[in-house]
This record gives structure tokens, sequence and C-alpha cells, in this order.
């Protein structure tokens, strides 16, 4: 079917703009996404999927400048033992990056692609899956053109997390990432991500995780004020499987994260989490798609939203549940607590269930700061601006938990503490 | 019911309860089709078709001027697809768009020549003995003691209203309650003002349909300050092969007023499915307060999917006036295909919307139903409670909004969506839209999706009842928060519904 006359001509003009790595395994993969997006065509706003962000800034040829931050805060995860691999406005960087060997984990970067290699079988292949019944072209454009990333292939329990560290540079920089990370049956890896990475970042992670193995996703976007993101993560869990991921969100003009996760061994878990702080301009977008394709799995969605002065959140979510995908039992809670008149909330919590036996729940709740918590605390003696301080924590503090690790959690926590305390100035 | 024929029957199951499945699995109870002479129009849409539909309402020129508007519109827009139900290809040029039973050729000048077959039908519809006595014209009906609360009827037999009862009472209290052909000649100043002011012609692909082909309905109009003295009530009734159902209804609630409006639909069995696009608009002045209640049950088709209605419906409300009130409840069981939101605009401050839904879809039913609730005044407030139940190969969406707007400080929503499964064949979907754009205003939504508690039918079967009970039991509880909502004329018909839809699908 043709596209619309507004669409084909957008998606031309940022195919355009682009050039595809040549050679390598991963080229047949990227010829074939290459096709994907021609026939899908880059999002609009017109498309009932991108119905409160508008993509036009994420779609056109050049990535709109954002100036740089200037703070001297020490970035998060700074105090945490790991194993740090950076990119700079989406180049890898091997001077800031530490070796490369950990033991019961291999890294490869996507940029040096031999002929054959592991991650040829999943590279595009989850991102493939992930299209259906709602199509994803930002993810699969950046299959057929994402410059580097890394290749994760986790076959034990990793003696310290990975840390995946974007330094953004240049005020115009324009980054396509693609990860892809195989857990292997009773393995385990903790994954760290934090930083700006660019002006416009394109990022997708494919995550594999086979029986009994374990996944932690740790992520922190924030710094500068004027970056734009469109990341996806496209995961799908074996058996007894375990997948849990947190995003914090302090800033960033534009920010749509996607998470797409497919249950399809029995017993397998899956939590995703975020909490995002908005001041301003920011909009900051949660799309998260979770579907069940087997017995008694588990998954559970937390998000909580804080915004002030004109910020949007926009929470979509949906849990599928498969005709046969007994014993389901599916959780969602989508919140957010608006600091003033000008912000708003914008939400579309689905479920759509094809099985009986399932206990299935979405909650979603928008409003303004507790009036008797608040009253309690000033009673106390405390005053108003630390009193919504500390209830504006307390309230994220329900996603923030989702972390199992305590000390990430305390980063995070601080981070949070941190904006809160700079925007009261 | 060839399928129930070779069932093993588990112990525990007598013998009555076999039987009262097979029989309404087998054939559907309101089902029969009473053979009257009817006149149609060619089939297919043209101007020429929505001119001679207002030519038989003898409309004035104003009235074929919209309908003509609202057509070309039609022709323009697109069928909407977003919907999660999943039917054959309309071929809207292979309807009638027009027919009315023969003997209403020319209108009865009084009851008494209403065809004795459509009386007939009003009995198996099971309309008060009263209203029927009234509908056949029985002299001094009128000042019969009524036995209970008071319920006018306004019949629409296909598409021609053919009788309107306690007109006097109705008139003495300055409510006009008629026909919306009757209305177009009789109050064209209020139709000119109100028609389309709430549900604009090009509003969605079958409001705009409606507006062009719309062969009649309900009008009321309730003057300020007036409670109206009785429940209105009307019959809709889908009655000839292959004829599409236009109705219009347009309520006027002037400041302070109060008035209570049922609507409740049978319709016979059917091979062909039929199209229905209705369009019910109401308007809320100051201080007045609607209630509008629904029992739907049409043909769903038969266990296998086939046959049964095609219902898309445009139902909205506007709460023009400050402290207008509101109130949505509806129950629907029937049609193989239910399109329906019905919407609150809370304009004026301190507004209150409120919806009440209960969905049941059995064997092949698909309903996508839900409520929009735009708040832009201050201090309004919206309830939204509705429960899906799906049992059989049956599809069950909640589709809502809730929308608060910059300006409507101090708003409130609670939205409760439940969805019950029976069976593992069928699905229970909920797609809510929330859109809150000031901080003042809190909106909560909750949706659970589960079957039929475990532990509740063991503790029914363990007093004595047998599953098909236990469930009825079970799910009539499960609704009470709406069935509660209704009238309660209607809450005693609604709560037998319900075990009736459900029968069969246990065991």
């Amino acid at each position: 079917m043709a596209l619309p006359q507004l669409k084909q001509d957008a998606t031309d003009a940022r195919l355009a703009a682009l050039e595809m790595p040549a050679g390598g395994w991963p080229e047949a993969a990227r010829k074939d996404a290459l096709e994907r997006v021609k026939s899908m065509g880059l999002p609009s706003g017109r498309d009932e999927y991108w119905k409160y962000t508008r993509p036009d800034t994420l779609v056109q040829p050049d990535a709109p400048k954002a100036a740089l931050l200037e703070t001297d805060e020490p970035l998060v995860f700074d105090k945490v033992d790991r194993l740090k691999i950076v990119f700079v406005d989406g180049v890898f960087d091997p001077e800031a990056s530490d070796d490369l060997a950990m033991e019961h984990v291999s890294i490869d970067r996507l940029a040096d692609a031999p002929d054959i290699h592991w991650a040829k079988d999943l590279y595009g292949v989850l991102e493939t899956r992930g299209q259906t019944p709602v199509q994803r072209p930002l993810a699969t454009l950046n299959t057929a053109f994402a410059t580097d990333g890394v290749l994760i292939h986790v076959t034990g329990k990793a003696p310290k997390p990975i840390s995946l560290i974007y330094r953004h540079d240049s005020e115009a920089s324009d980054a396509i990432l693609h990860h892809v990370i195989k857990v292997d049956g009773g393995a385990e890896l903790t994954l760290l991500e934090n930083g700006p990475a660019a002006a416009r970042f394109n990022k997708c992670m494919e995550v594999e995780i086979a029986n009994g193995g374990i996944f932690h996703h740790v992520r922190a976007q924030g710094r500068d004020h004027e970056r734009r993101a469109a990341t996806a993560i496209f995961t799908r869990l074996g058996e007894e499987s375990v997948f849990k991921s947190f995003t914090l969100t302090a800033n960033g003009v534009l920010t749509r994260n996607e998470c797409v996760i497919e249950l399809t061994g029995d017993n397998a878990v899956a939590h995703v989490a975020g909490a995002c702080v908005g001041d301003g301009d920011f909009h900051h977008d949660d799309t998260v798609f979770i579907t069940h394709d087997a017995l008694n799995c588990e998954s559970r969605q937390v998000f909580k939203k804080v915004l002030r002065n004109g910020a949007t959140g926009v929470f979509q979510g949906k849990i599928l549940v498969k005709e046969g995908a007994q014993k389901t039992d599916g959780y969602q809670i989508s919140q957010s607590l608006l600091l003033d008149e000008d912000s708003q909330f914008l939400a579309k919590p689905e479920l759509e269930i094809y099985a009986d036996d399932v206990a299935c729940s979405h909650g979603s709740t928008s409003g303004a700061i507790d009036e008797e918590g608040l009253f309690y605390l000033r009673s106390r003696g405390i005053e108003e601006g630390p009193a919504t301080d500390l209830l504006t924590i307390a309230f994220l503090a329900e996603a923030v938990m989702e972390i199992e690790d305590e000390a990430l959690q305390e980063e995070i926590n601080g981070r949070v503490e941190s904006w809160l305390t700079r925007r009261r100035g | 019911m060839a399928a129930l024929d070779n069932v093993t029957v588990k112990e525990g199951v007598d013998q009555e309860t076999v039987d009262a499945v097979r029989e309404v699995g087998g054939a559907y109870k309101h089902g029969w089709n009473t053979d009257i002479e009817m006149d149609y129009a060619p089939k297919g849409l043209n101007t020429d078709i929505v001119r001679l539909i207002s030519e038989k309402n003898g409309e004035p020129e104003w009235m074929l001027d919209w309908r003509l508007a609202a057509y070309e519109r039609w022709l323009q827009k697109e069928e909407p697809k977003w919907a999660m139900v999943d039917y054959p290809e309309i071929d809207f040029q292979d309807q009638y768009y027009y027919a009315r039973p023969k003997s209403m050729e020319v209108k009865p000048k009084s009851l008494d020549e209403v065809d004795p077959k459509l009386l007939a039908t009003y009995e198996k519809l099971g309309i008060p003995l009263k209203e029927q006595m009234i509908l056949a014209g029985v002299e001094g009906a009128e000042d019969a003691p009524a036995e209970g609360r008071k319920v006018a009827v306004d019949a629409v037999f296909d598409s021609v209203s053919v009788g309107t009862t306690f007109q006097k009472e109705l008139r003495e209290a300055g409510v006009i309650f008629c026909s919306i052909s009757e209305a177009i000649q009789e109050h064209p100043e209020l139709v000119k003002k109100y028609l389309g002011s709430v549900v604009p012609v090009s509003d969605n692909y079958y409001a705009t349909l409606n507006s062009a082909v719309f062969s009649d309905g309900s009008f009321v109009y309730v003057p300020p300050g007036v409670r109206c003295p009785m429940e209105l009530s009307t019959y809709f009734r889908i009655n000839a092969e292959n004829t599409g159902q236009f109705e219009r209804t347009l309520i006027i609630a002037d400041k302070g007023s109060y008035v209570s409006y049922l609507e409740g639909c049978t319709a016979p069995q059917r091979d062909i499915s039929q199209l229905h696009a209705a369009v019910v608009e109401i308007i809320v002045e100051e201080d007045a307060e609607v209630k509008y209640s629904t029992v739907q049950n049409w043909y769903p088709g038969d266990e296998n999917g086939k046959g049964g209605i095609y219902n898309f419906v445009t139902k909205r409300a506007d709460c023009r006036g400050d402290r207008a009130k509101v109130m949505w409840t509806q129950v629907e069981t029937g049609s193989a295909v239910t399109w329906k939101y019905p919407s609150c605009i809370l304009r004026g401050d301190d507004s209150q919307g409120e919806f009440y839904s209960i969905a049941i879809a059995n064997n092949y039913q698909q309903a996508d139903t839900g409520t929009k609730m735009v708040h832009l005044g201050k201090n309004t407030k919206s309830r939204i409670v509705s429960k899906g139940i799906s049992a059989g190969h049956a599809q069950n969406t909640y589709r809502g909004l809730v929308s608060m707007h910059p300006k409507a400080k101090n708003s409130r929503n609670y939205t409760q969506c439940d969805s019950l499964l029976i069976g593992s064949l069928c699905g229970a979907h909920t797609v809510p839209y929330i859109e809150v754009k000031n901080n003042s205003s809190r909106v909560e939504h909750e949706a659970t999706t589960s079957k039929v508690d475990d532990d509740q039918l063991f503790y029914c079967r363990q007093r004595g009842m047998d599953e098909e009970e236990a469930v009825a039991l079970v799910v009539n509880g499960f609704c009470r928060d709406v069935l509660q909502a209704l009238p309660m004329e209607f809450a005693m018909e609604a709560q037998q519904l319900v075990a009736i839809s459900l029968e069969g699908s246990v065991g």
C-alpha cells in the first residue's frame, strides 16, 4: 500500500541523509531493515501510536541543535565498580573505555563486523518480532543504519556491571547505536547506561534471555536539556528467566522510550519501571508493550512522573495476553504528580486479553501534591519547599524501589534529590 | 442446537438446566418476525433516497437541505476501522434506507387504526398492559389507575413512530414528547436550534449517515423547572429484512428540569446482518438533570456467529449550563457488533457526568463500547463504571476517554472498568485514553481482568447451587454497581438478561 504523500516525503528525506555501513555479517539484516522502513514509512503525527508525542524532530533529516550543559555534578554511577564502555556522540572512545575483557562475558563492537558472529542470529531479529501488531519504524531505521554498538554475550554470572556511558560533545550530533545482548541459561548481567549521548540519539537494544537467565538494566537519562532521544528495547524471555529494567529521566526536550517484552517461556518474570522528573519544555514518553505467550508468567510496569512548568508526560502501556497464556499475572501502574497548573499527563494504559485464568490490572492516576500530606509536614515545622520535595521523593519511591541493587537505588535517589534542590534554586 | 445434543451431562446438572440451555442456545427468545406489509424505498443510497425520506416525512425545505448537506459530507468520509471489531465489509448500497409498515402510509388518526399485528408485537415485547391498552386506543385507558410508576411509551416500529401515550398528562406538564418527524413539523424552532448541535453533522461516519437518512426517532423537550412526571420510554425494533435502522433522538432538558428516559430493544431473528446507526443528542441546561437508560437486546447472531445486528451508535450529552447533570446507564447484551460510546461534554461549571455500563458478549459477539468524559468547566465531576463480560468466542472492549482541559480546574474523574472472562476462547480488552491538562484535577483509573472467582463459585456450589446458577449469581454480583443505577423497571429485566445472556456458557 502506498504511503501518504507527506509520510513518503519525510521518509525519503531522512533516508537520503543516511549512509548504510557496508559489509560484514550485519549487511543482510541491514538491507532487510531498509526495505521494511521503506514500506512502513517513518512515524508522523497522524499515527495513532504517536498521538501524544510529535515525532517530527526525531524524523527530520538533520538533528536539531542541542546546547551542552555545563555542570560540575559528577556523573551518575561513578561510585559503582563497573566495566566502562564510553561513546562520545555515538562514536566509541577506546581511551576512556576500560579493557573489554571480563570473566563469563564476551564484548565485541558492532563496527568491527567480521563475517561470522553469534549476533548474526539476533541482530534485527527481535526488532522485527516487535513490529507486530504495532509498527516501530524508528527502531527498524536503527537496524539499517546503526554505526556502532556493543555485542555482549554472557555465559555465566558477570563479576561486575557493564556500564555504557554516552557523552555528548557536539551541538548537532546525530547518533544511532544498536546493542545486542545474549544472556545464556543461568547467566546473569547488570547493564548500566547513562549520559545524554548526542543532540539526537536513536538507540536500539535487543536482549535475548535464555532459560534461567537474569538481566538487570538501570539507566539514567539526563543532563542536557535540549537533547532528543528515541530508544527501544526488544527482549525475549525464556523459561524462568528474569528481566528487570529501570529508567530515570531527568532532562531532555523529547524522550521516547519504548520497551517491547515477549514472555515466551513459562514462569518468566519481566519488570519495567520508570521515574521521570520534568521541567519546562520536557516531553517524556514511555511506551511499553508486553506480550504474555507462556504459562504462569509475571509482568509488572511501574511508571511515575513528576512534572512542572509546562512539562508533558506520556505513558502508553499495553499488556497482551495471548490465547493459552494461563495463570498470567500482569500489573501496570502509571501515575503523575503535577506540581503546577501548566503541566500535563497523557496516558493510554491498555489490556488485551485472550486467556481466562489470568489476573491483570492497571491503574492510572494524575493529580496535584497531596494537601493533607503537605499540611502534616508543615505542621511538623518543615518548610513548604522541602516538604514538597519529601512528598515528591516518596511519590517516586515506588518506581525507584523496583531496582533490586540497593547501592544503585541510592544513586538514583541522590539524582532525584539533586534535581529537586537544583530546581528549587 | 446440534452441538448440545451429544454432550455428556455433568453430574449434578439436572435435566431442566440442559433443556433451558438448549432452548436458549437454539433459538433467540425474541426471534419472531411479525408479518406486516412493508413499504420500502429502493435499495441503495443517493440524493433521491434522501429526498424521498424527507418527502415521505413531509419535511420542510430546511430539513431536506440539512440532510443533503450531510449526505455530501458522508460521501467524503471513510468508515472508521480503529475499533476492535471484525465484520465483513458492509455494502452501503445494498441496504434499504427506508421502510415503514404499509398500514402507516396514512398516519392513523387514532390508535384504533393501528394494525392489530403491530399490537401483537408489542405484547410479545412485553410492553406493560396499560401502555398496550393506550396503544390499542382503549377508551378511557388514560384515566385508568396506573399500577406503580408510570412510563410513557413512544414505540418505534422500524422507522416510524406509531403511537405516543400519556400525551395528555405530559402536555399538562408542558413536556413535549413526540416523534422527531412530528417535532420537525410542530416545533421547527426547537429542532432547528438543537438538532446537530451536540453531534455535528460530520461528527463521524455513522452519525453523518444517520443525519442524511434518519427516518424517525423521538423528541423530548422539558421546559424550565419542570420535573417530568413519568419515565419516558422508547422501544426500538428492527423488523424488516435487510433494513438499516437510523433513529434520531433529541432530548432537551431546559433550565432546572428533570427527565428520565428509558430505551429498550429486541429484534427478530435474521439471517442477514442488519445495519443500525442511531444518534442520540441530549442538551442539558443549567441545573437540569437527564437520566438515559438503555437495555439493548438485539439479535446477536446464532451460536456460530451467523447473522445479528451491527450496531453503530453515537450518543452524546452536552451539559451546557452550570450544575447540569447527565447519567448514562446501559446494559448491552445483544447485537453481533456493538460500536457505541455514550459521551458527556461537561461544559458548565460544577456539571456532572456518569456512565454505568454492563456489556455482555457471548458466542461470536463483539462489543467495543465505552464513553468519553470531556471536562471543560470548573469543578466538573465524572464517574465511569464499566463491567465487561466475555464468554464463548466473544470479544469485549472498553474504550474510553477522560479529558481534563486546562480550564477545568478542580475537576474529578473516577474510572473503574472490570472485565470477566468465562471460557478460554474469548477476549477482554481495555483501551482507556487519559488526558490531564491541569494539576488541580484528580483522575483515577482502575481496571482489572479476571475470571469468575473459584472461591466464590465453590461457596455457591457448596450451598447447593448448580454451576450455572452460581455463575449467574456471581456475575450479577459483579454487575451490581451498574444494575443499581438502573430505574426499577429496567433493573429486574436487566438482571434476568444478564443471566439469560450467559446461559450455555459454562459447564
